[in-house]
């Protein structure tokens, strides 16, 4: 009755191979290494990059042990941190000729030493969390009832042009919060204006009541496209704290939308705090000037003379050299959104802008004066300036919807439309947490967390094995099974490891013991009661298994609980914990039930069986059972 | 080797009245202390900032307590953490200054007075997070609780669920009881450890309930009391053993987890006694005097007798 079929002997043997592989690359540490991502949206990292790199450090004699790509940056792996800082002046050197205006950021990383083969497995080591390897965190709250005052301020506008345009005669518009309020004199343009409403402004929602001698026509954005607002706010958010971060020249950024207006931003390894804030604070303005076609400045553009008076230089992502006028046309405000796309008839790659009704008017009235002239959208950061784009104006341009098109690839529309974007944020940011934790305390967490483990793990598997015997023994491995198998899954599924993370693994070992300890006394009362050794075993696994199931069920359900409303700590905890209890009923029952069948299930006239003392109090005498 | 050499099983519940008494007075105090000092909560939930900074040499935590006030900075708590070199410093949320001017401010005046001091960590909690957290983990805790009380009325009976949870909260009070008394701070993972004990401790009250589940099948002659307390007896050198087990991780945690997990810890051990003693002695007396009875876990099971040496008998998957 103890044998197990050869499959469940084959599942035990591929969890402990699957689990010993996805736990090994932990045991490799980390070893210095340079990495190089790109800092703007334009520059690409690619194969052709690797080999730049490849080729530097081999000029400049320096020996990396590893240079990948991988996924949007290059990795370049050394055997000591001395190595790492010559290659990154190395490199540094080798790819920003310009250093105001870099085109990379080239950071100092830790790499895992873990084997190619393994990491062509996809097997990682844990993702350390901030309060493990040191670094700042960020929580920041996005307004997005701003971003939404500003649609409906835009909208304002929209309707006031459109109603002119159409001739409908109000007696006022008034934005109300976001709320945008219309007063007609009579019922007929009344009529006429929400036909207007209903057929161009779909994102809103109109009521209408008689106000006096007048009528008001109250119009609100509609659920859905307010969400979308705000959804796209948060989007461009994240999007411009991406851009830049990069500028800081961290290795492994986390940024993350939590919940519906959060942006998370954790920056491993940095300790400026307030140089961090200032970066992700900055304002970045767009500006629309035109371009200078005078005959000086084409000659300052093509052969690099005198820029002309009123004008200054600029280069495009291109590196050519634009000639710009220093009167502002039009700034980023006045720009709602930058989109790719197609032309539906020439099948180019475009890219779509949508400015307010103030842009609008104003974009019409220059268009109409320049048609054959090139305009310039310079974006300017840190006050420095560049070309985001430069096109020639074809035809008067009404409405506010501009396409620019021409020569570009998809990739480059998309490129240009987020550099628009990117330049300023949609909504305002607050920063409503921020946690900094040095890299000694880093170290020393882990440390401590890894010795609670290990020491607690010694201490329960030492009582294990003296009070049980040889199921104590099996008890003690199923727990070391079970430490590997949450260590395999944690770093498969790459899950962040925070300190709380460690102290659930320690008290989760606690609790799989149970499972064994709840078996094992099991055995010993059936033994007690005088049954044989196999039906014994038989029967305490058997009766055990429905209280395990139950208990570790109730445990479950708090885990659940935690991991569901629990943010932070308490979720690196509850992950943990969760995985912990799963794996534990794996290792706990059905593992060391494989071990027991395999050690007793074979003997047909099992006489005793190692499991520590059984005493009967009939005989008031103890009986060896082994 | 075995501890546990009980002859005849013990009369835990006559003595139940006793034990509920107690519990009750436990209880009664833990909530006195809980409303009178309240708890003495942590940046995370009340918002603030706290930092942690290192000396070379031990502290002088009235000289940092100075320099800070020296600020202008309303209060400023400072105390040592952890080591005698380690200081611990927490501003209260200060309308009008923002966190990361805040904690500069205290650091510059702090290396100005002290070149040797590094900062190990900071951390700013606005007041919004704050509150959110409160509500978050009430919603855990009721979660938890109707969680458990569903599955246990589904798996055995509505007295089991209503037993069980009363015996917990009876621990999860206590718990926050001992940390309004002595005023330990009630930081994120020490919730996390209370639920976690919440979890723990009901596994504790189904062991004994499986147990007299499977009695009351078994033995057909004993009464109520009498099953409640061979339930108690033949389980309970697995209830220690488990929790001898549990707490020597958990004080291995006390021992090397440093200051960080030191509340996480305690957290854990007070919740590890008392959920031995509230699953043995409170939740087998509620169920009982709630009137649990054989009818009432076994369902149309009265009809064939079982056998008490069958080896599937009680084994209900």
């Amino acid at each position: 009755m103890n044998r197990y079929p050869l499959w469940k002997y084959v599942i035990i043997v591929i969890a402990l191979l699957v689990g010993v592989l996805y736990t090994l690359p932990n045991f490799f540490g980390e070893a210095p290494a340079v990495q190089v991502s790109s800092a703007k949206v334009t520059v690409k990292v690619d194969s052709g990059t690797k080999t730049l790199v490849e080729e530097t450090l081999k000029a400049a004699g320096l020996d990396a042990n590893l240079v990948a790509l991988d996924g949007m940056s290059v990795k370049a792996r050394f055997d000591n941190t001395e190595l790492q800082l010559k290659a990154k002046d190395a490199i540094q050197k080798a790819l920003i000729p310009d250093p105001a205006n870099p085109g990379y950021v080239v950071a100092l990383n830790l790499l895992s030493r873990s084997p190619a083969w393994l990491t062509s497995l996809h097997a990682f080591p844990m993702y350390l969390g901030l309060d493990l390897r040191g670094g700042v965190h960020f929580m920041l709250q996005v307004d997005t009832k701003a971003a939404l005052t500003k649609k409906a301020e835009s909208l304002t506008g929209d309707i006031r042009t459109t109603l002119r345009e159409k001739n409908v005669r109000h007696s006022g518009i008034s934005r109300n919060g976001q709320v945008v309020e219309v007063r007609f004199r009579d019922v007929a343009t009344l009529a006429a204006a929400k036909a207007i409403f209903q057929d161009q402004f779909t994102d809103l929602q109109t009521t209408d009541a008689p106000d006096g001698a007048e009528f008001k026509l109250t119009a609100v954005i509609k659920p859905e496209a307010a969400r979308l607002v705000q959804e796209q706010s948060l989007k461009q958010n994240i999007t411009t704290l991406h851009n830049r971060i990069n500028e800081l020249g961290v290795a492994e950024p986390v940024i993350q939308q939590q919940g519906l207006d959060r942006i998370v931003v954790q920056l491993p390894g940095v300790q400026d705090t307030a140089k961090a804030k200032d970066i992700l604070g900055r304002t970045a303005t767009l500006e629309v000037r035109m371009v200078d076609e005078s005959a000086e400045a084409r000659a300052a553009e093509t052969a690099g003379g005198m820029v002309p008076f009123g004008s200054e230089r600029f280069t495009d992502p291109r590196g050519q050299v634009v000639i710009v006028k220093k009167q502002v046309i039009l700034t980023g405000d006045n720009l709602t959104d930058a989109q790719p796309g197609f032309d539906g008839q020439t099948q180019e790659a475009v890219v779509n802008l949508t400015l307010d009704a103030k842009g609008a008017r104003i974009f019409r009235d220059v268009t109409r004066e320049s048609i054959g002239k090139r305009m310039a959208i310079v974006l300017f950061e840190k006050g420095k300036g560049e070309v985001v784009t430069a096109p020639v104006i074809r035809s008067e341009i009404s409405g506010g919807r501009v396409q620019i098109s021409g020569s570009m690839t998809a990739m480059e529309a998309t490129d240009t439309a987020l550099l628009l974007r990117a330049g300023s944020l949609a909504a305002p940011m607050d920063i409503i947490e921020e946690t900094t934790i040095g890299p000694s305390l880093g170290a020393e967490n882990i440390a401590k967390g890894f010795s609670s483990v290990t020491w607690g793990f010694a201490a329960v598997a030492v009582f294990m094995c003296f009070y049980y015997m040889l199921f104590g023994v099996f008890s003690s491995l199923a727990l070391a099974f079970n430490l590997l198998l949450l260590v395999a899954v944690l770093s498969m599924l790459q899950a962040t490891l925070t300190l709380p993370g460690m102290a659930a693994m320690a008290l989760v070992l606690g609790m799989a013991i149970d499972s064994n300890v709840l078996i094992n006394e099991r055995i010993r009362e059936e033994l007690r009661g005088g049954a044989s050794p196999q039906a014994a075993i038989n029967v305490g696994y058997d009766r055990a298994w429905a209280t395990i199931l139950d208990s570790n069920i109730t445990t479950l359900i708090a885990g659940v609980a935690l991991l569901a409303f629990g943010s932070g700590p308490v979720r690196g905890f509850a992950v943990v914990h969760c995985l912990g209890i799963l794996t534990s009923m794996f290792s706990g029952v059905f593992f060391t039930r494989g071990l027991v069948n395999f050690w007793y299930g074979r003997q047909k006239k099992l006489k005793t069986v190692s499991i520590g003392t059984i005493w009967r109090p009939e005989a008031g005498t103890q009986v060896k059972a082994n | 080797m075995e501890f546990f050499k009980i002859k005849r099983d013990i009369p835990f519940m006559r003595h139940a009245v006793v034990f509920n008494a107690i519990s009750f007075i436990t209880f009664l105090a833990a909530v006195f202390f809980l409303f009178s000092r309240g708890l003495h909560l942590s940046v995370e939930f009340t918002g603030g900032t706290l930092m942690e900074v290192s000396y070379s040499q031990p502290a002088d935590v009235n000289a940092v307590r100075g320099t800070v006030a020296a600020l202008g900075l309303n209060d400023v708590q400072v105390q040592n953490f952890g080591t005698a070199r380690d200081v611990l410093i927490r501003l209260p949320v200060q309308k009008g200054v923002s966190s990361s001017q805040q904690s500069a401010n205290v650091f510059v005046a702090l290396k100005a007075a002290d070149p040797t001091v590094t900062l190990r960590r900071s951390e700013f909690v606005g007041p919004q997070v704050g509150d959110e957290l409160v509500v978050d983990g009430l919603k855990a805790l009721a979660f938890v609780i109707v969680g458990i009380m569903i599955y246990l009325a589904l798996r055995f009976e509505w007295k089991f669920a209503v037993a069980a949870i009363i015996a917990n909260m009876h621990d999860v009070i206590i718990i926050l009881g001992f940390f309004a008394f002595f005023q330990w701070e009630f930081s994120l993972p020490v919730l996390a450890a209370v639920l976690a004990v919440l979890g723990y401790s009901v596994n504790e009250s189904v062991v004994i309930f499986d147990r007299i589940r499977e009695n009351f099948r078994r033995y057909r002659k004993m009464n109520t009391v009498q099953v409640i307390d061979n339930a108690i007896t033949s389980t309970i050198s697995r209830t220690i053993i488990t929790h001898g087990s549990t707490q020597l991780m958990v004080l291995s945690m006390l021992i090397f987890g440093g200051a960080t997990l030191h509340y996480f810890a305690l957290a854990l051990t007070i919740g590890i006694l008392f959920g031995i003693y509230s699953s043995v002695f409170v939740a087998a007396a509620v169920a009982m005097w709630l009137g649990i009875q054989r009818e009432d876990l076994i369902k149309g099971g009265s009809k064939k007798d079982e056998d008490p040496n069958d080896p599937n008998a009680g084994a209900t998957v």
